[in-house]
C-alpha cells in the first residue's frame, strides 16, 4: 500500500499532451496528477480514448509531454536528452505489450535476452539469464520454442520475462490480459502482482479488463484526459469503477 | 544485436529469398549483359589478336578500326622498311570476298592475305595441315567455325574446293580463330593469292605489319613511322582499343546494352527495394518494441545496414556466379560473345551496393522517424 512518507516512483504534475495544432488539436492529457509507488501495482482504467495509453507512453519516456512535470525514479524525464532517455529506458523500464511484440524469428530464450543484449551483455550470458528468468515463469520447457509455437498466455509470460530480465525498477504494461482468456489472464496478473510486491517495483498497467481490478493496489480512473479518481482496491469506490 | 538483425532477416525464408532474388536478378542481368557487351567488343578485335608475330600495325591515317580498310600503295611498305628502328615490315591484305560453293550458294568470307615469304600473321593454332601448305597453288586455310558455317554438320575434308572471284580455292588446312564480329568465316592465304581472290582495286595493300629493332621501344618505333611516313602506326593493343572505341562511340551497341544494364539495375532496385521495404514495414512494431526497450537509432541503423549488406553480398555472389556459369556453359559456342573481365565484377558490385543503399534508405528513414509509442497502439 502507498505510504505518505514514501517517495513515489512516478510523479506526474499537471501533465499535458497535445497532438496536432489549430482545428485538429487533440488534447490527450489535460493536466494529469498521479503518484505511483514502488512495491505496488497501479491499474489505469477508463474508456477508450481517455488518454491512458498516452499517459503510459509519457511515463515510460517514449512520448514527449507538451507541458507539465513527469518524474520517474527520481529523474525528470521530460527534460532529458533523447539519447539519455533511450539509456534510461534500457536500464530502468520493462515493457509488456498487449500484442506481446516478441520477435518471431527468435526463440523464447533469445527474445527474453534482448534487453540484456541491448545493455551490452554477451549473447551467451544473456541467454543463460533469460533461461533462468523463464524457469521462474514456469516456462523452462519452452525456452527453445519460437513464439508461433506458444499459446497466448505462454507468449505473455515470455514477454513478462523479457520485461524483467534486466531487473528494471519500473514495469509498464499495456493491456497485458486483453488477448487472454480469464484463467490465463488471472495467472498473468498474479505474476505481475508478485513482480511488484516481491521485487519492490512500481508496476503500472493500463487495462480495460474489469476482471483484473482485484489485483491492483491502486486503481486510477481516467476520463477525457484527466485522472478523475484514484482509489484503493479495498475501498467501496473500487466496485463502482469495476461496474463502469 | 547483429545476430538479432540476421535472425529477423532470415526468419521468414520466403521474404528473405524474395529480397535476395531481387538483388540476384539485378546482379545477374548487369553482369551478364555487361559481359556480353565486353565479349562483343572483344570480338571486334579478333583479327588483331589472331594476327600474331608483329608488334606494329601501320595503316592509312584515316583508318578508324580494323574493318575500315583504306588500301595503300605498295610503296608505303618500302617507306616503312626505311624508317630507322624498324627491323622488318611485311604487307597484309584484309578484306571481304564472296565464296561460291559447289551447290551455287554464296557466302561472304573474311580474306586475310599473308606475306608470301614470311607468312607473318598466320594462325597460331592449326587443327589440320600446316602453314607451309599455303604455298601450294590456290591454297587456303579456313577457320574451324567458318568451315562449320559453310558445310554444317560435315566432318572436315581437306581438298574441298570453292570459288572466290571466279578463282579456284582449295582448303588445305583447318585452324582455330577467334569468333569474328561479322560472324563470317576467316580464310587465310598468301598475299599474292589474296589479291586474286579479292575484287581488283588500284591499291590492294590493307596494312603493313612491322616489328621494331630489339633496342627500340615499340612506341618509339610507331612514332618514328608516323613522323617519317605520315601513315598511322600503333601497337596491337592500341589498335585493339582504337577499334573498340570506334564501336563504343560510333555505334548504338553501348547504348543498347547500357539500357539493358540500366533496366537490370532499375528492376533489381525495384524488386529488392520493395521487398526490403515491405519487410521493414512488417517488422515496424518489432523495431518499435526494440526502440521502446532502449535500442537507439544508431543501433537500429546498424541492424538495417547489416541486413542490407548480407542481402547484397548473397545476391551479388549468386548473381555473378550465375552469370559466370552462363558464360561457362556457352563458352563452347562461337555465336555468343561472352567475356567477364574483373571490371564487370567490380561494376556489378558497385551497382549491387547502390541497389542495397537505395533499398535500405527508405527503410532506414521509416525506422529513424518511428515513434516507439507505436508499440502501444493495439
Amino acid at each position: 500500500m502507498a505510504t505518505v512518507d514514501k517517495q513515489p516512483a512516478i510523479r506526474c504534475r499537471n501533465l499535458v499532451k497535445e497532438y496536432g495544432s489549430g482545428n485538429s488539436l487533440v488534447r490527450a492529457l489535460r493536466g494529469v496528477d498521479l503518484d505511483v509507488y514502488a512495491g505496488e501495482l497501479t491499474l489505469m482504467v477508463g474508456p477508450s480514448g481517455c488518454g491512458k495509453t498516452t499517459l503510459l507512453s509519457v511515463v515510460a519516456g517514449i512520448l514527449e509531454p507538451t507541458s507539465g512535470e513527469v518524474d520517474v525514479l527520481g529523474t525528470d524525464i521530460a527534460r532529458m536528452a533523447q539519447w539519455r532517455k533511450v539509456k534510461f529506458r534500457r536500464d530502468n523500464i520493462g515493457f509488456v505489450f498487449q500484442q506481446y511484440n516478441l520477435l518471431p524469428a527468435l526463440t523464447a530464450a533469445e527474445n527474453v535476452s534482448v534487453p540484456l543484449i541491448l545493455a551490452g551483455v554477451s549473447k551467451r550470458k544473456a541467454v543463460e539469464a533469460a533461461i533462468k528468468m523463464l524457469n521462474q515463469m514456469d516456462m523452462g520447457s519452452r525456452v527453445h520454442s519460437l513464439p508461433t509455437k506458444l499459446s497466448g498466455g505462454q507468449q505473455q509470460r515470455v514477454a513478462i520475462a523479457r520485461a524483467l530480465v534486466h531487473h528494471p525498477q519500473l514495469l509498464v504494461c499495456d493491456e497485458p490480459t486483453s488477448a487472454l482468456d480469464a484463467k490465463t489472464g488471472h495467472t498473468i496478473m498474479e505474476i505481475l502482482r508478485n513482480v511488484a510486491v516481491e521485487g519492490d517495483r512500481a508496476v503500472i498497467i493500463v487495462t480495460h479488463d474489469s476482471r483484473v481490478l482485484e489485483f491492483g493496489d491502486l486503481i486510477a480512473r481516467m476520463e477525457d484526459g484527466h485522472i478523475v479518481g484514484v482509489v484503493n482496491r479495498d475501498s467501496p469506490e473500487a466496485a463502482t469503477i469495476a461496474a463502469h | 544485436m547483429s545476430w538479432v538483425a540476421l535472425r529477423m532477416l532470415t526468419g521468414n525464408r520466403a521474404k528473405f529469398m524474395g529480397i535476395v532474388l531481387g538483388v540476384t536478378f539485378a546482379a545477374l542481368l548487369i553482369a551478364q549483359q555487361a559481359s556480353i557487351f565486353c565479349g562483343l567488343m572483344l570480338m571486334t578485335t579478333s583479327q588483331i589478336r589472331d594476327i600474331q608475330g608483329a608488334q606494329i600495325w601501320v595503316m592509312d591515317p584515316n583508318v578508324q578500326f580494323i574493318d575500315d580498310i583504306k588500301p595503300m600503295s605498295e610503296v608505303e611498305l618500302f617507306r616503312v622498311r626505311g624508317v630507322p628502328g624498324v627491323e622488318w615490315a611485311v604487307r597484309l591484305y584484309k578484306g571481304l570476298s564472296r565464296a561460291k560453293l559447289d551447290d551455287g550458294t554464296f557466302q561472304q568470307v573474311i580474306l586475310l592475305g599473308l606475306d608470301d615469304a614470311s607468312m607473318v600473321g598466320a594462325p597460331a593454332e592449326m587443327i589440320y595441315g600446316s602453314i607451309a601448305d599455303l604455298r601450294r597453288p590456290d591454297a587456303i586455310i579456313m577457320d574451324e567455325n567458318g568451315y562449320g558455317q559453310l558445310w554444317p554438320g560435315e566432318k572436315f575434308q581437306p581438298g574441298k574446293v570453292f570459288e572466290m572471284n571466279d578463282r579456284r580455292a582449295q582448303i588445305v588446312g583447318l585452324c582455330k580463330a577467334r569468333p569474328t564480329f561479322q560472324t563470317f568465316p576467316v580464310v587465310y592465304t598468301r598475299y599474292s593469292q589474296a589479291t586474286k581472290f579479292a575484287p581488283p582495286e588500284r591499291k590492294m595493300m590493307s596494312f603493313v605489319l612491322a616489328n621494331p629493332q630489339p633496342n627500340v621501344p615499340v612506341e618509339e618505333a610507331c612514332q618514328r613511322i608516323i613522323d617519317q611516313t605520315g601513315l598511322q602506326a600503333m601497337t596491337n593493343e592500341a589498335f585493339a582499343w582504337k577499334t573498340i572505341n570506334y564501336y563504343m562511340l560510333k555505334t548504338g551497341i553501348p547504348i543498347n546494352f547500357g539500357i539493358t544494364v540500366f533496366l537490370g539495375f532499375l528492376v533489381g532496385t525495384a524488386i529488392a527495394g520493395q521487398t526490403f521495404y515491405l519487410f521493414t514495414i512488417e517488422n515496424l512494431k518489432q523495431f518499435g518494441a526494440l526502440k521502446a526497450m532502449g535500442a537507439g537509432n544508431l543501433k537500429l541503423l546498424g541492424m538495417i545496414m547489416l541486413q542490407a549488406a548480407v542481402v547484397a553480398f548473397i545476391g551479388y555472389g549468386l548473381g555473378v556466379g550465375a552469370a559466370a556459369f552462363f558464360g561457362h556453359m556457352t563458352s563452347g559456342t562461337s555465336q555468343l560473345a561472352y567475356f567477364m573481365p574483373w571490371e564487370v565484377l567490380w561494376g556489378t558490385g558497385v551497382a549491387v551496393v547502390l541497389i542495397s543503399i537505395l533499398s535500405s534508405l527508405l527503410c532506414i528513414r521509416r525506422v529513424m522517424v518511428l515513434e516507439p509509442a507505436i508499440v502501444f497502439q493495439g
